[in-house]
């Protein structure tokens, strides 16, 4: 698809709390091209997790434009934003949330069931993503029996399994170790430089940072600072 | 759908002992309302069908005065058989009764008992009417079949004939029991004739019959027709005329109007059994009601609990691609599969339980004779399609409404509040 996967003009986002309203995002307009690795930082409440909710069609702007994969989510049906989900999107949370009654290999299946996939094809893409992760002799395995870090990685294949143009990762290393973040993180960069997947991320860990190719400041809603950097940063050894 | 089916059927499964042990209550559930149903449906069955084997035949012409609620209607409940029904009782398809009420005296007791003439030769009905026709030849020396032809009733042509000595009766199991009367005794026997006039004479009983039928055993003393309508004075006349089975199907076999005597068919005959068992049915329905609540207890706490744990997972399934309906869609599902896993089990385990049931039925204690309806010594349940299928919808339907319950306010819940476990 050509032109930017991501697009938001004057994005506002108000919350009503009664008599009074709180407005999350304020005239927010950003671009965001293939092959992205750019994350939101900003403290909380600066409108992160808001501004990545409306991107994820998860949630609707009160007013502008949220143009994702060359559609305005605004006019999206529950269904038709479901759809896009589906095809395009790959989410990773902070509390990895993975199924617990899968294994780590129906968990990185699921999306391509919703996608309808035929079996073969369906084992091929997932025993691929789990290579990426590296968890592929953890295909048997339940969640409970993985570590923190294993679990962003299944969540992370789970994320790529069906190759989106966007991965929206929500605080990914808040629940990880310094060691672990940066493996996923060593990952995820990887993953966008060879698959060439937007990665957009709402954080404020430094560890996240230093990978970031593009850091987006928000403050009180409002876009801060939008910054290209230059060279993503190695990690520091692990002490 | 085939993806959320595949979805609910791996939730299920990987809930493990949770649902092993919905789906055990509720197949148990399962095969005690079919093993209840199919039990009332045999005991209906089976009263319906003695009751026309002894009784009520194909369907009844009565009398008009005739109501066999109200004993007082018995004295008047008698006249001329009609004679739009003679050529049916001439082909054998149709056969009168008579009614009067009579006192039964065994050892110096008296018992008011009805007395019912019948023809010794008919075979429309399951009272072992030939025995009659046996004694009296015996006792008469002359052949009584011979006399009682079919057209010589029908022509209406009697001629007088004169009472027995002792006339041959024959009564049924309860009767005998009541009385304290064996096959040989004899008893005195005294009536009320057409012009009130009271005469008494012996009875020999020639046989005693065993039937589930009570209406026409406790309390009854049969004795032949021309007999009885000698002893009464009322030649000719009958109180109710019995069809053959299959002599009414199609309804123009029959008069549509027969002297003012009015035609009772099989639905109002067994209109009586067919609400008593509707009754028994109810009334039992108390236990597996309760079985049945605490199954879909069972599975709505499972549900409710499901949601409340499975919150962030809920928003999980919208982030991957589910709809909100989807996911109220699946939740239903899986609660629903539950129903479906114990018929599966059901099936399983309660084919040959209730085949054996079936074959083998529910020998009755003998208190049960008391709830007047027509019942074997052995209760043989029926278990047929509809049953099983009726039984197999009713609970896959509030299965899924009860699954559907907790799962619908899914629908109104915000994605990005289940992401973070807020359940609203």
């Amino acid at each position: 698809m050509a032109g930017p996967v991501i697009q938001t003009i004057d994005l506002t986002k108000v919350y009503p709390m009664g008599e009074y309203s709180i407005t999350a995002l304020n005239r927010v307009s950003l671009t965001f091209e293939r092959g992205e690795f750019a994350g939101l930082v900003g403290p909380s409440g600066s409108g992160k997790t808001t501004f990545l909710n409306i991107v994820g069609t998860l949630d609707t702007p009160t007013s502008g434009q949220a143009i994702i994969m060359g559609t305005e989510i605004s006019a999206l049906s529950p269904l038709e934003a479901a759809g896009l989900r589906r095809q395009h999107i790959g989410f990773i949370f902070q509390t990895f949330n993975l199924f617990p009654v899968y294994t780590v290999y129906e968990n990185v299946e699921f999306p391509l069931l919703l996608l309808g996939l035929p079996p073969v094809e369906r084992r091929r893409r997932v025993m691929e993503a789990l290579e990426w992760v590296r968890l592929a002799d953890r295909a048997r395995s339940r969640p409970t029996q993985l570590s923190g870090g294993q679990s962003q990685r299944v969540a992370i294949a789970r994320a790529i399994v069906k190759k989106p143009a966007i991965v929206i990762a929500d605080e990914p290393t808040a629940n990880l170790d310094a060691e672990n973040s940066y493996n996923i993180l060593d990952i995820m960069r990887e993953l966008n430089q060879e698959l060439s997947i937007t990665f957009l991320f709402a954080t404020h860990d430094e560890k996240v940072i230093r990978y970031l190719r593009r850091k987006i400041t928000l403050f009180d809603g409002r876009v801060a600072k939008d910054e290209i950097l230059e060279t993503a940063a190695t990690p520091p050894p692990v002490t | 759908m085939k993806v959320l089916l595949k979805l609910a059927i791996r939730n299920l499964i990987a809930a493990g002992l949770r649902t092993w042990l919905n789906v055990i209550v509720l197949s148990l559930t399962f095969v005690v309302i079919i093993a209840a149903q199919g039990l009332f449906r045999g005991m209906g069955d089976q009263a319906a069908r003695a009751s026309i084997d002894y009784e009520f035949g194909g369907g009844q012409f009565w009398h008009p005065a005739y109501d066999p609620y109200d004993p007082l209607t018995i004295q008047d409940a008698h006249g001329l058989i009609p004679a739009e029904l003679k050529p049916l009782i001439a082909a054998g398809q149709a056969t009168p009764i008579l009614v009067i009420q009579g006192t039964l005296y065994p050892q110096g007791r008296f018992l008011p008992v009805l007395i019912k003439g019948i023809d010794p030769s008919q075979k429309i009905l399951s009272i072992p009417s030939e025995f009659l026709a046996a004694s009296a030849a015996e006792s008469e020396g002359e052949s009584w079949p011979a006399e009682f032809t079919t057209s010589e009733k029908a022509t209406g042509a009697y001629e007088r004939m004169r009472i027995p000595d002792e006339i041959p009766a024959i009564i049924g199991t309860r009767m005998a029991a009541t009385a304290r009367l064996s096959v040989g005794d004899t008893v005195i026997l005294r009536w009320r004739d057409s012009r009130g006039a009271f005469d008494a004479r012996p009875v020999r009983i020639v046989h005693i019959f065993r039937t589930i039928v009570q209406s026409v055993d406790a309390g009854q003393v049969w004795i032949p027709l021309r007999v009885l309508q000698e002893m009464a004075g009322m030649p000719g006349e009958a109180t109710v005329v019995t069809l053959a089975p299959g002599a009414a199907s199609p309804p123009g076999n029959i008069p549509a109007a027969a002297g003012g005597w009015v035609y009772r068919d099989l639905r109002y005959l067994l209109r009586d059994i067919d609400q008593l068992v509707a009754a028994k049915t109810a009334g039992s329905a108390t236990v597996y009601v309760i079985l049945l609540f605490m199954s879909l207890l069972a599975i709505f706490d499972t549900q409710v609990l499901n949601i409340f744990h499975r919150i962030r997972e809920i928003g999980t399934l919208v982030a991957l691609g589910l709809t909100r309906r989807q996911v109220v869609l699946l939740f239903t599902l899986e609660g629903t599969l539950h129903a479906v896993l114990a018929a599966v089990l059901a099936a399983i385990y309660g084919y040959p339980l209730l085949s054996a049931f079936a074959s083998h039925g529910w020998k009755m204690p003998e208190a049960f004779d008391s709830f007047g309806i027509a019942l074997g010594e052995r209760l043989m349940p029926v278990f047929t399609g509809g049953i099983i299928i009726g039984t197999v919808i009713l609970i896959l339907s509030l299965t899924a409404i009860i699954s559907f319950w907790p799962a619908r306010r899914l629908s109104r819940m915000r994605p990005t509040d289940a992401l973070r476990g807020k359940l609203q």
